[in-house]
């Protein structure tokens, strides 16, 4: 990526951030190969057996997501600093010095996860080999790692935002990026007691994705649309308030919606009904939230007798809408459809939720994500209005179209397993294999196949766009 | 833009999304605390006494599990009963049972099973969940798996399949051989064992009850 436009102040942050866009790509792209793999073994369970067995590969698809993201995420942040304090970032030089070493951390870990793969039941493999511990498999001295460099990452956005104009969106950044930090605390000890562990796993897990991820898109959002349609501040970040009221209100207590069978009281039945039922309200808003400024931007264009696209980057917008279609379906409905305690007995561990952590990953957090990747290109290049390429077109309905089928064929699948392996069979090792073997479960699980060739090839080509579009002629400088 | 009314006044939203977020956060932390005073481990003593524990202690692996309905509470919940062999002994003390569930717990992380398996429900989807598998009837005296393994006791085929995954297929998606070492097998039977006696608050439903009930008998 030519970088002759990150002059200016703020020219080293946005310069950061197209670092961290570009490895995070990168491990986008990993997470979709080892992704294929899995699926593939799901229809040829021959497959790369005693290689590069299901559990490694699994490993590797689901730490490079959180991976990817992280970096993604990080890259935002550097990236709208400068446009919204109005100065360069305070501590550039350490925020560079800690992409690499972050950057190095995760080779190594993903190396050691290939090669090693497991090690003796004892301390020095949740050391140095895996935790063993869903998304955060990675070895305690990464932990530590993560820690220090995630500290610098906040340290810098808080001297920033303290020393420059402390915006809105920044401040919300501030107090979401801080205890985004903070949480990965409560997924570093050892406890011998499962119950115990999930517990605290899940304060990770759940109250990063389904609370801070959440409040951080809310956010990227809002600078999106200021920044793409020019939308009014004030109004934009009156919404994200109102978003982050209702995320937190309702996300902060839905994490009971994962004690229902760790070995926790009942009253998280309630608890984590309710609430998680009311997790799918602030996605509306933000779905809502984006089509009205949209619509009102255009509209009052429209008025003044300016029918052209109020959009000043067609690609990013088009991400930033499918995030706010994406999340409502992906975390909202497909949420929803299993987070009653009644419902969740039966859906609990199958399909069902690969399908809703699929669409919901894709839809609340890759959009959005892959948006910013735009809105970076924009500017290292220069460009007034970035537009869509064949490219571009391509790759996004490709992704977007295999992603949602993937999600059908999946539901489809943990139907089967519902009702033949949970309802029928009462859930052993027998019950497990009788719903494997059902032929809708093996022909869901070839169509989830072959929707993922389709993402990565959208992906493939995603790639070639993003490397290219920047010289492309269609754009007006 | 001049504040015509609270209803669009940031401020207003900004304290309100502080609020809620304080109010959540603080009944949150209320409520792990009661959690985890629930979820502490039993001990020894508790189950001499037969003081009923969501989570038992280590010494629960001396006692015989059954997963049994409850009517008052209207779902299967975890029984202990008398005293049963495993690897042998019924004798276990707090230390004993203890190191070997530390070593099974340690074993389930350093060799990724949740990466296959679910435990609690919660994990991969690629092969069966183990919540109960300890009380699983494919490993009891008229399930294939003892016989498969030239076993005769539940444990002892558990920790015999553990050992070597590939010379037992149950089915094309075999387990793959992770390395685990005898000592490390008995950890891990240990460890289903004892998780097989945690009050999941009914899950998984009818667990073992349902054999026969697709292909009929």
């Amino acid at each position: 990526m030519a970088s002759n436009h990150l002059t200016g102040i703020g020219g080293e942050s946005r310069q950061l951030a197209t670092w961290y866009f570009t490895f995070a790509a990168i491990i986008f792209g990993a997470q979709l190969l080892f992704g294929l793999v899995a699926a593939i073994q799901f229809v040829m369970p021959g497959f790369l057996y005693g290689i590069l067995d299901f559990s490694i590969a699994r490993i590797i698809h689901i730490n490079a997501l959180v991976v990817w993201m992280v970096f993604a995420m990080f890259g935002s942040v550097y990236w709208l600093l400068p446009d919204e304090t109005g100065i360069e970032t305070v501590g550039i030089k350490i925020g560079k010095l800690l992409f690499w070493v972050f950057a190095a951390a995760i080779v190594v870990v993903v190396l050691v996860y290939l090669f090693v793969q497991v090690g003796p039941a004892d301390e020095t493999t949740i050391w140095f080999i895996t935790e063993g511990r869903e998304y955060i498999e990675a070895p305690r001295w990464a932990d530590f790692g993560i820690v220090v460099v995630v500290l610098g990452f906040v340290a810098n956005l808080f001297f920033t935002g303290m020393k420059g104009k402390q915006t809105g969106i920044v401040t919300v950044l501030m107090a979401d990026m801080i205890a985004f930090a903070g949480l990965y605390l409560a997924g570093m000890f050892f406890t011998d007691s499962i119950t115990m562990d999930q517990y605290w796993w899940w304060w990770v897990i759940h109250l990063w994705v389904e609370a801070t991820w959440e409040v951080f898109v809310g956010a990227i959002a809002a600078y999106g649309l200021i920044t793409m349609l020019g939308a009014h501040r004030k109004v934009v970040e009156m919404w994200l308030w109102i978003e982050v009221a209702m995320l937190f209100g309702s996300g902060i207590l839905g994490l009971g919606h994962h004690y229902f069978w760790i070995g926790a009281p009942e009253y998280w039945w309630e608890i984590g009904a309710l609430f998680s039922a009311l997790e799918p309200l602030p996605l509306v808003a933000m779905f809502v939230h984006v089509l009205y400024d949209w619509g009102k931007t255009q509209g009052s264009a429209d008025e003044r007798g300016d029918t052209s696209s109020v959009i000043s980057n067609k690609p990013a917008f088009t991400w930033f809408v499918l995030n706010a279609v994406g999340n409502f379906l992906g975390a909202g409905v497909w949420g929803f459809f299993h987070t009653l305690p009644q419902i969740n007995l039966y859906t609990h561990g199958t399909q069902f939720t690969a399908a809703h952590g699929h669409l919901a990953f894709f839809g609340a957090y890759a959009t959005i994500l892959v948006g910013m990747f735009y809105l970076a290109i924009q500017g290292t290049n220069g460009l007034k209005i970035l537009n869509h390429t064949k490219l571009s077109i391509w790759s996004t309905s490709m992704i977007a179209g295999g992603m949602m089928g993937m999600t059908v064929a999946l539901t489809i699948a943990g139907y089967i397993q519902v009702v033949v392996s949970r309802a029928q069979m009462g859930a052993t090792w027998a019950a497990y294999f009788d719903g494997q073997n059902g032929m809708w479960f093996a022909q869901a699980m070839d169509w989830r196949l072959i929707m993922g060739v389709i993402v990565f090839a959208g992906f493939i080509l995603l790639a070639i766009d993003l490397l290219s579009t920047g010289k492309s002629a269609v754009h007006e400088k | 833009m001049a504040n015509k009314s609270v209803w669009s006044d940031n401020r207003f939203w900004k304290r309100s999304a502080a609020w809620v977020t304080g109010f959540s956060l603080i009944l949150l932390i209320l409520l792990t605390f009661d959690t985890m005073s629930q979820v502490a481990m039993g001990n020894d003593a508790d189950l001499q006494n037969g003081v009923t524990k969501r989570v038992p202690g280590p010494t629960v692996i001396n006692y015989k599990i059954t997963y049994e309905m409850s009517a008052k509470r209207g779902h299967e919940v975890p029984v202990i009963g008398e005293k049963e062999k495993f690897f042998g002994r019924d004798d276990y003390s707090e230390k004993e049972a203890g190191a070997l569930l530390h070593l099974g717990k340690l074993g389930q992380q350093a060799k990724n099973c949740m990466d296959c398996h679910t435990l609690l429900g919660n994990g991969a989807y690629y092969a069966p969940d183990l919540t109960k598998a300890w009380l699983d009837p494919a490993w009891g005296p008229e399930g294939p798996m003892q016989a498969m393994t030239g076993k005769h006791t539940k444990e002892e085929a558990m920790a015999e399949f553990l050992q070597h995954p590939n010379q037992y297929p149950t089915h094309a998606r075999m387990m793959p051989d992770l390395g685990i070492t005898a000592k490390e097998a008995k950890g891990l039977v240990a460890f289903l064992k004892h998780m097989s006696s945690i009050d999941t608050n009914g899950f998984p439903r009818n667990f073992g009850k349902m054999q026969g009930a697709v292909h009929g008998k």
